[in-house]
């Protein structure tokens, strides 16, 4: 790229005047959750209806800088655009009007005509589609009014979800790629590790490092020939914040690994997706295709002596090769197999160079930190964890989405404000309902009612057994099993186990067969000494990440919900009914008309209850033999 | 202040040395000897056993053989933790191996039982785990039982890192991860080349040598059989070791006498069919150095080195010695001539060799080493190992053995068959033999030199009548695989290269009883260099029985010694070099050659071949060229891969391909 500064200036200022040149830009959400509920059918029938309607539709802008023809009526000018995911994905397919800046919410294919006639063309919202609150029945017009996003604090995902991730330009004239020149042109290697390790910027993969302090490791390392890696595994069941950023925002990855490359002294990167995100991976692909031939990869980049290129890698579908001696074994072309740490990346990492490896997100915040500064950087979020991290909101709540909050919001503040409440087994709101929320995935712990109103930041977290991770938050209301849980994310480690160390391989093979003998009722006291003991070796003793952190869903829960394993092993019961094995009959109320035979022929005398009254099993002295359900003439016991 | 860098184990202070890890530190320096599965000092370090944690202050816990040791650290071998964490492991590894100790044949070696027992594990808190799987037995050399392996991965580094053949391999995740060959393979079926160096560093009895003992019994039982064995020079320093002797201990008496009380009816020497193989190879290579013609001559002694060339550097094979092996010499020998002596058949005479490696086994069975009958030269191979368990099969207590001596003729040897053992033996041999024959004096001490930054390799030069003739002593696959490559591609001026699969030579074969006692290979080979120097001669030239077998065969290198004592060998490259002719002649002046192997295809070879046809059509130059679609060019890694008269073009497209191609025909 020649003359750099004049070329980026003058994309951004054809492309905002550009703008000017259209009446109106439809952004609809294609991200992958939207995607799956048909938002892509939605883009192209809104396509053809408003060509049919005489407006002239361009899917990307092309009405660059002013237009001299001041007659075309600027009115007839529609940018229809698809973008990254805009976070809302409980309300989705979402589609955003500007200038307004309705968002319509769970649109559908038959909802284009109405948008068409009522907001196109008269300017108008179409009531029905705007999103309406469960909690007090109010209508929001938009992202600006919502209290979803009222409260959080995007800034990572900024664009994300308002632009379109194909156009380089679109991120350009948003100040993209300014911070990348900054460092190339303006900044020493030295100065750019000195400002993102004063921003204390700590990795967002879950490790929470601080990314400047490994930059500087890796910087001061001798050699000529380093890597730049982009850890886009993802591999955490139910998170999804990676995959957003990819597919949303893909510049913002690669400006980062510009950036870090500027400042550890790297010539060649590496983007390593899993291939399970076809989208992110065509995305990014196209990313970097334009960001060469911009010119802002491959040799002299802004007219220096530097060059550097990105190459895309997929994974091929294992979570262990999200950390990061395995992934760097996979881009090797060998066995995702981890390896004993030290030495790390930063000193012998791929092909044996110094890396660097960041998670997407940390990456994509980089830019941010370049152009405001580290000191407007860390007025947002706590001093040790400034701030904001991105979080996939799932599970029992109202508001399940993609998220960013400034680091420091309490639990209390995402699940009940931002995450609109829990709800209960039939989906209505019941705060009270609450249990517990999962977070970091299947590395991760559980906090419950008396964590509501820790701050969520890294060490926080830390202290009250649980960590940050990834950035996935499952919420559980009471009709969770917690050994469940504990059950699911260890069926999940066990089988994404790589099979190198014996703790991890063997370890969690055991501590999954535990785990099934206390919900199938077949456990007694010495399983749950088992169960820690082995638990805490395979903690301590495993050789990666992934057998470390394996335990942690079944200690955190066995330390939380002492009662609810003691009910499992001791009573014999699981007290929100989960377990099969373990269930104990249910009379439906509706149902039971009072008959007293299922009283009668009760072995145990386990259900009590009066003539022509509803009777009532009593759990602890039920021996599960099923005589009831087959005496009963109403059908009315499960 | 000294600038000695020091740390403290157990709070007691210790130097730092050279040592390459916290490991071998602790276990030199510390009196303690940490336990390890899958640590070996010869292969890269592997971190999956978990057994050598120790806990490092500041650090938490670590594996000490990945851990550098560092000034100031504070080191702590057995806290709770650490114990906890070992036991944990051993139980884990216990609830997923097959417990039948009693019956297996690594019970006394057992690394697994050992450190239980050390451990003082006194039960497995958790229930069998056992994925059932199946033997393979489909190797001549080697059997492979998967529910005994502990997943160490000794296995799979030392035939990839010091082999260079990675035959086996870990595949499947987590719970189902097993070593196995590639696809499932059988290990047969593949290229391992039976070096059993694999059952060698194996801790437990996941792998280990094909068994032929019974076998052996029923001929020896047999009194219609007359059973004749050969002891391999390795055998004799090695089998001691079994019966509580040190490494290197010559016990070649003790072991005829015990070899003659299990009924075997002559006990011979394997060094005498040695001393013959340097007669023959010695003269094979004086005519070669005369005629200038496939030079270097490379030995063929090693059935691994042999298989290995077969399949990975066929392009050689001319270069390989015609010889048998000794042990093949001698099968195809004493079967004549006994059969004569005694006046019977060759069927009645059953060969058995006694030696420290388990290729032999292999090279044994092989097509060429049978006649039309499918009488085999050596009927049954027995390892170190094995003789030894027959040995204490029969309660024999060996160690109070009085010597006897070998049977004659075949049990006469000089000190140049009895070096072969050793690496380099083979080649000092040779040359002791052509010095005599050419100069008619005695060779001097040759200095064999280690070159510098060459893994195994050694070189030398020695004077032979106005002669310079260069030697290369090489030993490991891996580093044998680079010499050959060099040679191939004409970088080498050597005359004479001596390969031994078995890094240190047969004395360190995956035959020979096992011992992880460090320097044991050393040991080995000074007694054989002992035995040498005792042996009343040191010249395969000088021995009288080997003058005397001529009188049997002929001329040295005639033609029944031709069709006694030499062989051929096989093309096994696993891809075919053949590729389909696209149209063109062998007089064109151009030859290109697409490989259209899946991964260059899938990279577009074929469109790159339409291309170039197109081009060809277009401008009437068909005849300029001889186009031929080959099959895998080994590249993968670059495809798509075109070869445009000899040069390679990887990553190629239509655009380059074409130009270069216009250059060539302009």
């Amino acid at each position: 790229m020649n003359n750099t500064m004049n070329t980026l200036q003058d994309i951004k200022q054809n492309f905002k005047q550009g703008l000017d040149n259209y009446g109106r830009r439809i952004i609809v959400c294609a991200g992958t959750g939207c995607v799956s509920s048909g938002s892509l059918d939605i883009h192209k029938k809104l396509q053809k209806k408003i060509e049919e309607n005489g407006y002239e539709v361009d899917l990307k802008l092309r009405k660059e800088g002013v237009e001299t023809d001041s007659e075309v009526e600027e009115n007839d000018n529609v940018i229809l655009s698809k973008s990254g995911c805009q976070g809302f994905c409980q309300m989705g397919p979402l589609v955003e009007i500007q200038p307004e800046g309705y968002l319509y919410t769970r649109v559908e294919v038959d909802d284009v005509d109405k948008i068409i006639e009522r907001t196109i063309k008269n300017d108008e919202p179409v009531e029905e589609l705007l999103f309406t609150s469960r909690a007090d029945g109010e209508k929001y017009k938009g992202r600006d009014e919502i209290p979803f996003y009222e409260l959080q604090s995007r800034s990572v995902l900024k664009k994300c979800g308002s632009i379109d991730p194909e156009d380089i330009r679109e991120y350009i004239s948003l100040n993209g790629y300014e911070a990348a020149e900054q460092a190339y042109t303006k900044m020493s290697p030295k100065e750019v590790c000195e400002v993102v390790e004063e921003a204390n910027l700590r990795g967002r993969g879950g490790g929470g490092f601080p990314a400047g302090v490994k930059w500087n490791l890796t910087r001061k390392e001798e050699g000529d020939k380093k890597y730049v890696i982009c850890n886009g595994d993802e591999g955490d069941p139910g998170a999804f914040m990676d995959r957003s950023v990819l597919e949303g925002t893909p510049h913002s990855v690669i400006e980062g690994m510009m950036i870090a490359a500027r400042a550890i002294g790297a010539d060649e990167g590496y983007i390593y997706v899993r291939m399970e995100y076809p989208l992110a991976v065509k995305r990014v692909r196209k990313a970097v295709e334009d960001a060469r031939e911009m010119g802002l990869l491959g040799e002299n980049i802004f007219g220096t002596e530097h060059s550097f290129d990105i190459n895309i890698m997929e994974g091929a579908g294992a979570f262990v090769c999200g950390e990061e001696t395995a992934l760097m074994n996979s881009v090797e072309g060998k066995r995702g197999m981890p390896e004993p740490k030290p030495p790390y990346p930063a000193q012998q990492g791929l092909f044996g160079k110094p890396t660097n490896i960041n998670n997407v997100e940390t990456l994509a915040t980089v830019p941010m930190i370049i152009e405001q500064g580290a000191e407007k950087y860390k007025e947002i979020g706590t001093e040790d964890s400034p701030g904001t991290k991105t979080f996939a909101l799932t599970g029992h709540v109202v508001n399940t989405g993609l998220i960013e909050v400034p680091l420091g919001t309490t639990l209390r503040e995402i699940i009940f404000d931002i995450g609109g409440g829990v709800t209960d087994a039939k989906g209505n709101i019941d705060n009270d309902n609450f249990k517990a929320v999962q977070i970091g995935g299947p590395s991760g712990g559980c906090l419950t009612r008396k964590h509501l109103d820790i701050p969520v930041d890294f060490d926080s977290l830390i202290e009250a057994g649980a960590m940050v991770g990834s950035g996935g938050l499952v919420v559980m209301n009471q009709d969770t099993c917690m050994i469940q849980v504990a059950k699911f994310f260890m069926k999940f480690t066990q089988e994404e186990s790589c099979g190198k160390c014996v703790l991890c391989r063997e370890g969690t093979k055991q501590m999954l067969n535990l785990l099934n003998k206390i919900t199938e009722g077949k456990a007694d006291q010495n399983t749950l000494t088992k169960l820690e003991k082995l638990g805490q070796a395979v903690k301590k003793g495993s050789l990666c990440g992934l057998g470390k952190t394996a335990p942690n869903p079944v200690l955190s829960t066995m330390d939380l919900f002492e009662e609810e394993y003691r009910a499992h092993v001791e009573d014999n019961t699981c007290p929100v009914n989960e377990c099969d094995a373990l269930s104990v009959p249910e009379i439906d109320p509706e149902e039971c008309k009072g008959c007293t035979i299922c009283a009668k022929e009760c072995p145990v005398d386990a259900i009590e209850g009066e003539p022509q009254e509803v009777h009532r099993i009593i759990a602890e002295d039920c021996i599960n033999c099923g005589t009831c359900i087959e005496a009963c003439k109403f059908n009315a016991i499960s | 202040m000294s600038d000695q860098k020091t740390l403290y184990i157990n709070n007691k202070e210790i130097e730092i040395g050279d040592e390459r890890n916290l490991l071998e530190l602790i276990r030199q320096k510390a009196n303690i000897d940490i336990p390890t599965f899958c640590y070996h000092s010869d292969l890269s370090v592997y971190g999956a056993c978990r057994m050598c944690v120790v806990d490092i202050e500041g650090q938490g816990v670590q594996t000490s053989c990945s851990t550098e040791p560092q000034d100031g650290m504070q080191v702590k071998t057995h806290t709770k933790e650490i114990r906890e964490i070992r036991q944990m492991a051993l139980e884990l590894i216990l609830a997923n191996h097959d417990k039948s100790c009693p019956t297996c044949e690594k019970s006394e070696d057992c690394k697994l039982r050992q450190l239980s027992a050390q451990l003082g594990l006194e039960e497995s808190r958790f229930p069998d785990e056992l994925n059932d799987d199946e033997l393979d037995m489909s190797s001549e050399s080697l059997v492979r039982d998967p529910n005994k392996c502990v997943l160490c991965g000794d296995c799979v580094r030392y035939c990839s890192e010091i082999q260079g053949v990675g035959a086996i391999d870990f595949a499947y995740r987590g719970d189902n991860a097993k070593v196995i060959p590639a696809f499932g393979h059988d290990l047969g079926d593949v290229e391992c080349v039976n070096c059993g160096q694999c059952a060698a560093v194996c801790p437990t009895g996941a792998i280990h040598p094909k068994h032929e003992t019974q076998d052996v019994w029923e001929i020896v039982d047999d009194d219609d059989q007359f059973v004749v064995t050969q002891i391999a020079p390795a055998v004799r320093v090695a089998i001691g070791e079994m019966f509580g002797q040190e490494p290197g201990e010559i016990s070649t008496g003790k072991l005829v006498s015990a070899l003659k009380m299990i009924g075997f009816d002559q006990v011979y020497d394997t060094s005498f069919a040695a001393d013959l193989t340097v007669v023959e190879e010695a003269n094979e290579f004086l005519e070669r150095k005369e005629a200038g013609e496939d030079l270097p001559l490379f030995t063929s002694c090693c059935p691994s080195w042999v298989k290995y060339a077969e399949q990975f550097h066929p392009e050689i094979l001319d270069n390989l010695s015609s010889c048998k092996s000794p042990q093949q010499m001698f099968g195809s020998l004493s079967k004549k001539v006994l059969a004569q002596k005694l006046d019977t058949t060759p069927e009645n005479i059953k060969v058995v060799s006694i030696m420290p490696c388990t290729a032999k086994k292999f090279e044994a069975k092989r097509d060429e080493f049978q006649d039309a009958n499918g009488i085999k030269e050596v009927d049954h191979v027995l390892t170190t190992q094995e003789i030894g368990k027959m040995f204490k099969e029969i309660g024999l207590k060996f160690e109070n053995l009085a010597p006897e001596s070998f049977d004659l003729p075949f049990g006469f040897a000089t000190g140049g068959g009895v070096i072969f053992g050793n690496t380099g033996g083979v080649s000092e041999a040779v040359l002791r033999y052509a010095t005599k024959k050419t100069t008619d004096q005695e060779l001097q001490n040759i200095e064999v030199e280690e070159v510098r930054g060459e893994e195994g390799l050694r070189e030398a030069e020695i004077e032979l009548a106005d002669e310079n003739l260069k030697l290369a002593v090489v030993h490991g696959l891996k580093n044998a695989g680079k010499v050959a490559e060099r040679v191939k591609n004409g970088e080498t001026n050597y005359d004479l290269v001596e390969v031994m699969a078995c890094p240190g030579g047969c004395v360190a074969g995956a035959g020979q009883p096992i011992n992880f006692q460090n320097g044991k290979v050393k040991k080995r080979k000074e007694g054989l260099y002992k035995v040498d120097k005792t042996k009343g001669m040191q010249n395969s030239y000088d021995n009288p029985f080997i003058e005397k077998s001529y009188d049997e065969i002929g001329d040295i290198g005639g033609e029944i010694a031709h069709e006694m004592l030499h062989t051929k060998y096989q093309d096994r490259k696993r891809i075919v070099d053949n590729g389909f002719n696209i149209f063109g002649n062998e007089e064109a002046p151009i030859e290109m050659k697409v490989c259209v192997g899946t991964s260059c295809y899938v990279q577009g070879s074929q469109k790159i071949l339409h291309d170039v046809i197109n081009y060809l059509d277009r401008y009437d130059l068909k005849d300029r060229i001889d186009i031929e679609a080959t099959f895998c060019m080994e590249k993968c890694g670059d495809s798509p891969n075109i070869v445009l008269d000899g040069t390679v073009i990887s990553e190629a497209d239509s655009d380059k391909v074409l130009k270069t191609l216009k250059d060539r025909i302009d």
